[in-house]
């Protein structure tokens, strides 16, 4: 999802007689649904783990301001202007929380954030796709928050207490970035031909990308077992993206516009319409770096981040000397 | 000048100038110094954006040919753009963005306190609404200047710079003209020369604070608030503001 392909530094989970004292402890735990909180005890491979999944999650909300901040200079009326504002803002406010929960396991917004303008950490493959047209910014609200909802859904129910509390409170305001999108979309695809046209091209583009958000296929995915085991993630990739899919089409249907993929059909068998995979090569290209926007996106947070230090050092300054004049009058 | 011209004039120029700077604000997003600023950012140009909306809309009532706040928005040229100057030079670095924000917000706080007793309600419930979002922009913008200002010797120098390269385009905010006296006259709203006192007294309070000085020179450039003659960058940003509007006439978003 906003994490794709999490490592977890061990393979193989052990069995209860491999566990030590304290490990059997933690995994009752969790069986039992108890939050595992910042101050318990912990393996060191879980914390590794999750600080992977949580720091990757917050830069993919970073990063994710700016295919939509694309967008903001050039949004048509003023009312869908203040709509995408507040869901950017809003994006940046679920960095926060998340670079906040990650920081709990003792790992620091700065370092992290090192770690993504380095290349170490990733963010989403989605964002490494452009936003050509003003229906990408419907299809986006639709199509990349409703993919990220499914899964943030899930995750409510993580087994670390402040990553679950994260993704409660952020869960709150995505709906509101999914509707707006379908809004957008839905005047388009009702409107001239020419909107019509915007709407059928962002989905045809972005249908594929966004099944790539929920990570490989599960036959495919080498770490997913512990993650499951620890209640780091709760339902599989395969899982997760029929979800969106049997949500999506119906939707897609209802617009009027043509289904991105001919092989979408209803299986009455399964209970759920089969479809297509995504071209997983293009998938791990995009995650090697290979990826229509990957090096801009990079550079963009980091022209920010340098441009952005005097700033910091700025107003860093200034508060010491504050802090040291208030000290001086005591 | 019938009193109905100048009301539009005056309401225009409210309603740009919060149309213009929020769109400078906006091209912020995702580019800001640290997590917290691009937040920050995003809500400024909302409020700015939200605030336009309610101006223009009253401006198009007041025209009484059935534009919409929209209409104003998106299908008027650079000529018949009424804000101030200020708002629509580039943003540069985050100090000089900072600074006009500060600047305009000082002023703007005091326009709308004055707005809060028009003796048109419209624009009197707009200012009430406005007024609670711009004193909170006020208390930022102000303390990012003063923090930058008696920063780091580099802080310090870009918001000297910054300040420098602004000043002369504060005057123009105090300037009063014809629509300006209709509007005094008809109590709908103060002259604006009257409130650079206030202002004055408020800039070097915190001006002292942030060790920049204030430049001497008494030069305003003007021709924003009439539509005379705007900037060169005035031109660009409508460029990209009304793209989709210009290029797919009629189309509903
Ligand atoms: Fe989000
Ligand atoms: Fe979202
Ligand atoms: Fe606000």
């Amino acid at each position: 999802m906003y994490a794709q392909m999490i490592k977890t530094a061990s393979d193989g989970i052990k069995s209860r007689d491999e566990m030590s004292d304290e490990e059997r402890t933690f995994q009752d735990k969790i069986d039992a649904d108890i939050k595992i909180e910042p101050k318990d005890w912990m393996p060191e491979d879980y914390r590794r783990t999750l600080i992977r999944q949580i720091g990757q999650h917050a830069h993919s909300e970073v990063v994710g301001q700016l295919p939509e901040g694309n967008w903001i200079t050039r949004a048509p009326t003023l009312e869908r202007k203040a709509i995408l504002l507040a869901k950017v803002q809003d994006e940046a406010g679920h960095g926060l929380y998340l670079y906040s929960a990650a920081e709990t396991l003792g790992v620091s917004r700065d370092e992290l954030v090192e770690m993504l303008l380095s290349g170490k950490m990733k963010y989403s493959s989605i964002f490494n796709y452009p936003t050509l047209n003003w229906a990408d910014i419907g299809a986006v609200g639709w199509l990349v928050d409703g993919a990220a909802i499914i899964n943030q859904v899930a995750l409510q129910r993580t087994s670390y207490g402040p990553y679950s509390r994260a993704m409660i409170r952020i869960c709150k305001e995505e709906s509101f970035h999914a509707r707006q999108g379908y809004h957008a979309i839905m005047a388009m695809a009702f409107g001239t031909p020419e909107q019509k046209k915007m709407a059928q091209d962002a989905v045809n583009r972005l249908w594929f990308p966004a099944l790539m958000m929920f990570g490989p296929s599960d036959k495919d995915s080498v770490h997913s077992e512990q993650s499951m085991a620890w209640k780091i993630k709760i339902k599989t990739n395969d899982e997760l993206r029929q979800q969106f899919v049997d949500q999506t089409v119906p939707q897609i249907l209802y617009l009027g516009l043509d289904l991105p993929d001919p092989n979408i059909q209803w299986n009455e068998e399964r209970g759920h319409y089969d479809f297509s995979d995504p071209d997983w090569s293009e998938f791990f290209n995009v995650i090697k770096g290979n990826g229509p926007c990957n090096t801009d996106r990079l550079a963009a947070r980091r022209k920010a981040w340098d441009d952005g230090q005097w700033v910091r050092d700025g107003l860093l300054a200034h508060s010491r000397k504050k802090a040291a004049a208030r000290m001086a009058a005591e | 000048m019938t009193r109905d011209d100048a009301f539009l004039q005056f309401l225009l120029r409210m309603g740009d100038n919060t149309l213009v700077l929020g769109h400078r604000v906006s091209e912020w997003c995702g580019h800001a110094p640290v997590l917290e600023e691009d937040i920050a950012l995003a809500n400024t140009a909302l409020d700015l954006i939200g605030q336009t909306q309610m101006w223009l809309a009253l401006a198009g009532e007041v025209q009484g040919d059935g534009k919409s706040a929209d209409d104003l928005a998106f299908l008027r040229d650079a000529w018949d753009f009424r804000n101030a100057l200020l708002v629509e030079v580039p943003n540069g670095d985050f100090g000089r963005t900072l600074m006009r924000q500060f600047l305009f917000d000082s002023w703007h706080k005091l326009m709308l306190e004055r707005l809060k007793g028009s003796s048109d309600e419209r624009v009197a419930a707009i200012a009430e609404k406005a007024v609670k979002e711009v004193t909170y922009h006020v208390e930022r913008s102000r303390d990012t200047v003063i923090g930058l200002g008696d920063g780091t010797e580099e802080s310090h120098a870009r918001m000297q710079e910054a300040l420098d390269y602004l000043w002369p385009y504060v005057g123009e905010l105090f300037a009063s003209d014809a629509v300006d006296a209709e509007m005094v006259a008809a109590g709908i709203a103060p002259d604006p020369a009257s409130l650079r006192a206030d202002y004055d007294a408020i800039l070097t309070e915190v001006m002292a604070e942030a060790t920049l000085s204030i430049p001497k020179s008494g030069f305003a450039h003007k021709g924003g608030r009439d539509g005379r003659m705007h900037t060169e960058h005035l031109g660009h940003l409508l460029t990209s503001m009304q793209w989709l509007q210009r290029a797919y006439p009629g189309a509903r978003w």
